[in-house]
């Protein structure tokens, strides 16, 4: 079998300051998702979908690439990812109310479904896996104009691959199985992450899989595949920033199979509690990835309690001042239904 | 007269779900969440329990799939109830439900039928926009070789449910998200069958004719009942069935009224009230006695936003406002 599974020993040193920065980055993702839940909770919001539990997965990998300007297809739950990428918790929460100006849609699709042209964040539908085609066929796009001499291979101010994430659940789907096909055939400069939360909403993965990796299923493509420990956020990094050089070097895509797992519902819409025991919840909330990553700097000597409490202090600041914010914004006016169906054309 | 109960919608289609596994051990269930989280919509609440995991099964998120095992299970002999959870997940199903399943019969001579009911949640709110907020029935009725159900009341689904498993032939059962949980009587009769193709008269009147199918069929009644306050007698005329059809219905009301508002939640474009107006002039001419109007969603994908997206559907006062331009 071409997987492996990578181990963070095996990888160069990431300064003190990245890691500071990565448990930042998951520590604000948190904070952000756990006040939304709250929201939820209350009535003053529609609808919520989490990334509680993945943030290992997505912080690690949304700093392995060049974020901004690489093409990234963010799944709903990759609201770490999109953090780190550069959209704001008041984007986000400008998101959950609706309101007007919310950056990823003008308030027009569902929170989470991000969506950012400056950014190179490139939107995905509510049906999963759609995304996957899309990304391979961005990742085909950059090939061809670094073919016909529109754009230098090595200039990084261009995107220089297409990264897309999904969930296990969605390689069920047929646009999963096309788009890798279509990535490995033309061996794109193409990453695809799969954060495997061993659940298709109440579906568990030995009812969703023959095989018990997701990744196992590169070699039929292709692709390189690698099955790797998604609440180990160096781990994450590492793999990702291998995968970043080998579509940086013309050498294929990578298949990233992320093990994590999902410690909430789905989405503020179910109840696992139908579906899974408690005690399995427990004993992954004991994984957590934060607790896990604290446990790792603090040990290190790269973070003290001090630091911690600093964080804690000014991620609720933030997510205060996003929510205060997004609540004083006004919703959009009904004119903003009816606008935009079909571009206008180019000046 | 058999005896009725009180039932929710949701309620109604378990009931008819379960009395035909009951009747029938050659049907049976499957699609994402129906059995160990008992159905999204909670239609398969106790069915894994009942009937285990050989009759309830659990699939992967694969719509296609979805559909084409039941077909091919059908076509083995098999009355496959598949779910799809919501049916803007239907499209990514298409080619199994509109090439195969509909086709299936016809291309083959008449060899393989396909006995198939896909069962999906239809509509919108909650503000679940664009992607999940979609009521495409009439597209699946383009499609001949289809029959498409859309029950608007507790006693159509039962029926219309029970008539759909027990048909030769495939059907998309749509069932509206906004009327699971609303009570109606159902006939307490195991073998109670609304025939397909047969629609109803919702509500007798004389003045205009208006033209529905699930969730229109409640704003239309509710439109009636004002209206009738101001000596406006509305016909409501629910055709239950987009395909097949029920146009004598349709025309028979029309050449009483002379007029006629068709209600729709779809887009308006090559839609079903296209479809009822222009049968309308085609076989009615000499009958009508104003434009026929259409009440539709507005013709935009829809807004997450909670105002936005009230204001692209149809409701009462809109089916209110459409009368009162005609007569």
């Amino acid at each position: 079998m071409a997987v492996k599974t990578q181990k963070a020993q095996q990888a160069p040193p990431v300064s003190p300051e990245l890691q500071r920065e990565m448990y930042w980055y998951m520590l604000l993702s948190r904070r952000l998702d756990e006040r939304t839940w709250m929201l939820h909770r209350q009535g003053k919001i529609a609808f919520h979908i989490s990334a509680i539990g993945h943030e290992a997965a997505q912080v690690g990998a949304a700093f392995a690439f060049n974020r901004g300007v690489d093409y990234a297809y963010p799944y709903y739950r990759d609201l770490a990812m999109c953090l780190v990428i550069g959209m704001t918790p008041l984007d986000f929460m400008l998101g959950v109310y609706g309101k007007e100006g919310e950056p990823s849609s003008g308030a027009r699709q569902m929170p989470s479904h991000w969506s950012n042209k400056k950014l190179n964040i490139v939107s995905q539908s509510a049906s999963v896996a759609t995304q996957v085609p899309h990304a391979a066929g961005s990742a085909f796009a950059i090939k061809y104009r670094q073919k016909v001499g529109l754009q230098d291979p090595n200039d990084p101010t261009q995107p220089r691959l297409a990264i897309v994430c999904l969930g296990e659940g969605s390689t069920s789907q047929g646009e999963w199985h096309e788009g890798m096909n279509w990535a490995g055939v033309h061996q794109l400069p193409f990453i695809c992450i799969v954060q495997n939360n061993h659940y298709a909403i109440s579906v568990p993965f030995d009812q969703q899989s023959a095989v018990p990796n997701v990744a196992d299923r590169a070699a039929a493509y292709g692709v390189k595949g690698v099955v790797v420990d998604g609440n180990d956020v160096l781990a994450m990094y590492h793999v990702t920033r291998e995968a970043v050089e080998r579509a940086y070097n013309g050498e294929g895509p990578t298949l990233i199979e992320a093990k994590t797992y999902r410690p909430v519902p789905h989405s503020s819409d179910d109840d696992d509690r139908s579906y899974r025991s408690r005690e399995e919840v427990e004993e992954w909330k004991r994984k957590d990835p934060i607790l896990r990553f604290q446990k790792v700097l603090t040990e290190a000597g790269l973070l003290t309690q001090a630091d911690i409490d600093e964080m804690e202090a000014r991620a609720k600041r933030i997510v205060d001042e996003a929510q205060k914010r997004a609540e004083e914004t006004p919703y959009p006016p009904g004119h903003a239904a009816l606008g935009d169906v079909y571009a206008p054309l180019e000046s | 007269m058999v005896a009725v109960k009180n039932l929710p919608v949701r309620e109604a289609l378990r009931k008819a779900l379960m009395e035909e596994m009951e009747r029938d051990e050659r049907v049976f269930v499957m699609g994402q969440e129906v059995g160990q989280w008992q159905g999204t919509h909670r239609v398969t609440q106790g069915f894994l329990d009942k009937f285990g995991e050989k009759r309830v099964r659990d699939t992967p998120i694969s719509e296609m799939a979805i559909a084409g095992a039941a077909v091919g299970a059908a076509m083995a002999g098999l009355r496959p109830v598949a779910e799809i959870m919501t049916i803007n997940f239907a499209f990514l199903a298409f080619d199994a439900l509109i090439n195969h399943a509909a086709k299936i019969h016809y291309m083959f001579n008449g060899q393989f039928r396909v006995p198939l009911v896909v069962r999906a949640a239809s509509g919108w709110g909650n503000q679940a926009t664009a992607t999940h907020s979609h009521t495409p029935e009439p597209i699946f009725a383009h499609f001949t070789g289809l029959y498409v159900g859309c029950p608007s009341n507790a006693a159509d689904a039962y029926g219309m449910l029970k008539a759909s498993i027990r048909d030769e032939n495939p059907v998309l059962f749509t069932e509206s998200i906004a009327l699971y949980p609303k009570p109606g009587p159902v006939p307490d009769d195991v073998d109670y069958l609304v025939p397909i193709g047969k629609g109803d008269i919702k509500r007798e009147g004389k003045h205009v004719t208006l033209v529905a199918y699930a969730r229109g069929v409640e704003w239309c009644l509710t439109a009636a009942k004002e209206l009738a306050k101001e000596g406006i007698e509305c016909e409501v005329v629910d055709v239950r069935w987009l395909r097949p059809l029920d146009t004598a219905l349709v025309f028979e009301s029309f050449k009483k009224t002379n007029r006629a508002v068709i209600v729709e939640e779809s887009l308006p474009l090559y839609s079903f009230g296209s479809e009822i107006a222009a049968q309308l002039q085609e076989h009615c001419f000499d009958y009508m006695d104003a434009p026929i109007k259409r009440v539709s969603a507005l013709d935009v994908p829809v807004p997450y936003s909670h105002d936005l997206e009230l204001m692209c559907f149809p409701n009462a006062e809109k089916v209110i406002a459409a009368v009162k331009e005609i007569v």
